[in-house]
Formats: structure tokens, sequence, C-alpha cells
């Protein structure tokens, strides 16, 4: 089915403009050794207001959270070089960092997948990241901010 | 007017032909929602950055196999991992598709297997490529022509 015009986006920006506007605070870090899925990434959080940072690999995310950056969310792979995903999860739980991180893998194993979530993370996703992983992870973000207040 | 609905026209065609042949998936259809009047160009840097991204794994999984020594599948596997994890994001269903065969190979550590899956993931790639290609110069001509291109569901 054709729709007609020419670039639309499958978010609403008009009528989402609320949902932007409340995740204009929220800082997300995308870590993944792949400059294709940290583009991909990076344009989908984009469309939901989000602010963005990326780190090539794990060794990149832990030393941006030990120079004092902070991060609501990350998004995490697991196969990088240098740091793979779930060592930079356990280093990140390890310094105190209580951030959302949500793997986000292609691995195929249910084992391998719980491996990687008992390294710390929230949750884990499989690639490709989706709006509607992300629509679900905000409600998540924003929930907690309001138990926090 | 007329050649601008002639060419978006052609570009719905051949663009279903790509779904219906497997070539693509809806996840192409995704990543083509969020190009807008700020990263015009979107889809064609992802591409492109998928399209090197695969020439280096290729490359990759080619000397592995190519290793008179004996094989390192884990390194094979590994390569395979992460063209099947990009070529998912892009929506390349058929390159994606070959990886998850080329993986089944690697864990049984069969050479041969290996190797046809590798030129099967050539292929594949090629074609994508070439398609992608044709596509984008569809789009290109649209717009030349001051039309808009179209949104496919």
């Amino acid at each position: 089915m054709v729709l007609g015009k020419a670039s639309s986006s499958s978010l609403s920006m008009k009528s989402d403009e609320d949902v932007v506007n409340n995740n204009n605070n929220l800082r997300v870090l995308v870590v993944d050794d792949s400059p294709m899925i940290r583009k991909l990434h990076d344009m989908y959080l984009k469309k939901f207001g989000l602010e963005v940072q990326v780190a090539e690999n794990g060794k990149n995310a832990v030393e941006l959270f030990r120079f004092g950056a902070s991060f609501d969310l990350i998004l995490m792979d697991k196969e990088m070089p240098v740091m793979d995903g779930a060592e930079a999860t356990k280093e990140l739980r390890a310094m105190g960092v209580k951030s959302m991180i949500v793997g986000v893998t292609s691995l195929d194993s249910p084992y391998e997948k719980q491996v990687f979530m008992e390294a710390g993370l929230n949750y884990c996703f499989n690639k490709p990241l989706i709006a509607d992983n992300i629509s679900f992870l905000l409600q998540e973000l924003n929930k907690n901010n309001n138990d926090k207040n | 007017m007329d050649v601008v609905n002639q060419l978006r026209r052609q570009f719905v065609d051949y663009s279903t032909s790509l779904h219906r042949e497997g070539i693509l998936d809806d996840q192409f259809t995704q990543l083509q929602k969020l190009q807008d009047e700020n990263s015009p160009d979107f889809v064609v840097e992802v591409a492109s950055l998928f399209f090197e991204d695969c020439e280096k794994l290729i490359n990759n999984m080619g000397r592995a196999l190519e290793q008179q020594q004996g094989v390192d599948f884990k390194q094979v596997d590994a390569s395979v991992h992460q063209l099947k994890g990009s070529s998912s994001s892009i929506g390349a269903m058929r390159v994606k598709n070959v990886c998850i065969t080329f993986r089944s190979f690697c864990e049984a550590q069969n050479r041969e297997g290996c190797l046809r899956c590798l030129q099967q993931v050539i292929h594949e790639f090629s074609l994508l490529k070439n398609k992608l290609q044709t596509l984008f110069r569809l789009e290109q001509q649209i717009l030349t022509a001051g039309g808009s291109i179209p949104v496919i569901e």
C-alpha cells in the first residue's frame, strides 16, 4: 500500500510532541562497535527527543563514567573488541552505576542471553532495536523517575 | 508531472519486488520511515556503512577459512555473527538467513560447508548492493524531477 507523500516518519512528531518534550532531559549512551548500529540507534533515540552519546566499546563506556559522565539509559552491545558488553556491565555495576543498562544483541542462545543478563542488565533485547522497545524503556524510565520523586 | 508519476510508480514496483523476493524485509521500511527533512540521506548513509561492514567481514571470513594450518572456526563465527546482526538491522533478510546456516557450519567445524556459505553470502551481498543502489538512483531521479518519494507500508 502506498501512502503518498515523502519522508514521513513512523513517529508522528506533532501528535507525539508531548512525548518528545518529556524525554528532553533523558540522556542515553549507545555502546556498540558497529558504526552502522550506532548511527541507527542514534537516529531512533533522537526521534524520541533523547540526548544521545555513543561509545565504540565497553572500555570507552566505562571510562565515560569514570570521568564523571552520567546517563539515564545505556544500550549495550555484547560482542565488542577491547571490552565486551558483559564485562563493561559488571564494571559499571561494581562502580555503583545505577542507570538502566539494556543489552542489545544478536545472540541466539537463551543461555548466552541469561549470562549477559546476569552481568547486571535490566533488560535484554534482540537486534534490531525497534520503536516499541524504546517506548517500553522510556515508560520504565519515567516510572522509575516518578517513584524517586 | 507524468514523468514524476512514472518514476514514482517504478519506485513502488521496484521496492515491492525487493520485499516480495525476500531481499529486504520490514526492518528496511522502518529505516525509511526514520528518514526526514533533517536527515534526508539517512538510509543511504546507513546502507553505505553496511556495505563497508559487509566487505570487511567477508574478507575476514575468507582469510580465516583459507588458513592452511587449521581454520579458527570461532574467528569465522565471530564475523558471521556480526554480519547477522548488521544484516538484520538493515533488513537484509536473505543475507541474514545465509548467516544463520553459516553459523551452524561454523559450530560443526565444517570447512566445506562454511566455504559454500561464504560464496552464498558474497552472492546475496552483491545482489543486495546492486538492488539498493538502483533503488537509491530511482529516488534521486524522482527528487531531481521535482517529485517526492512514495512511502510504502
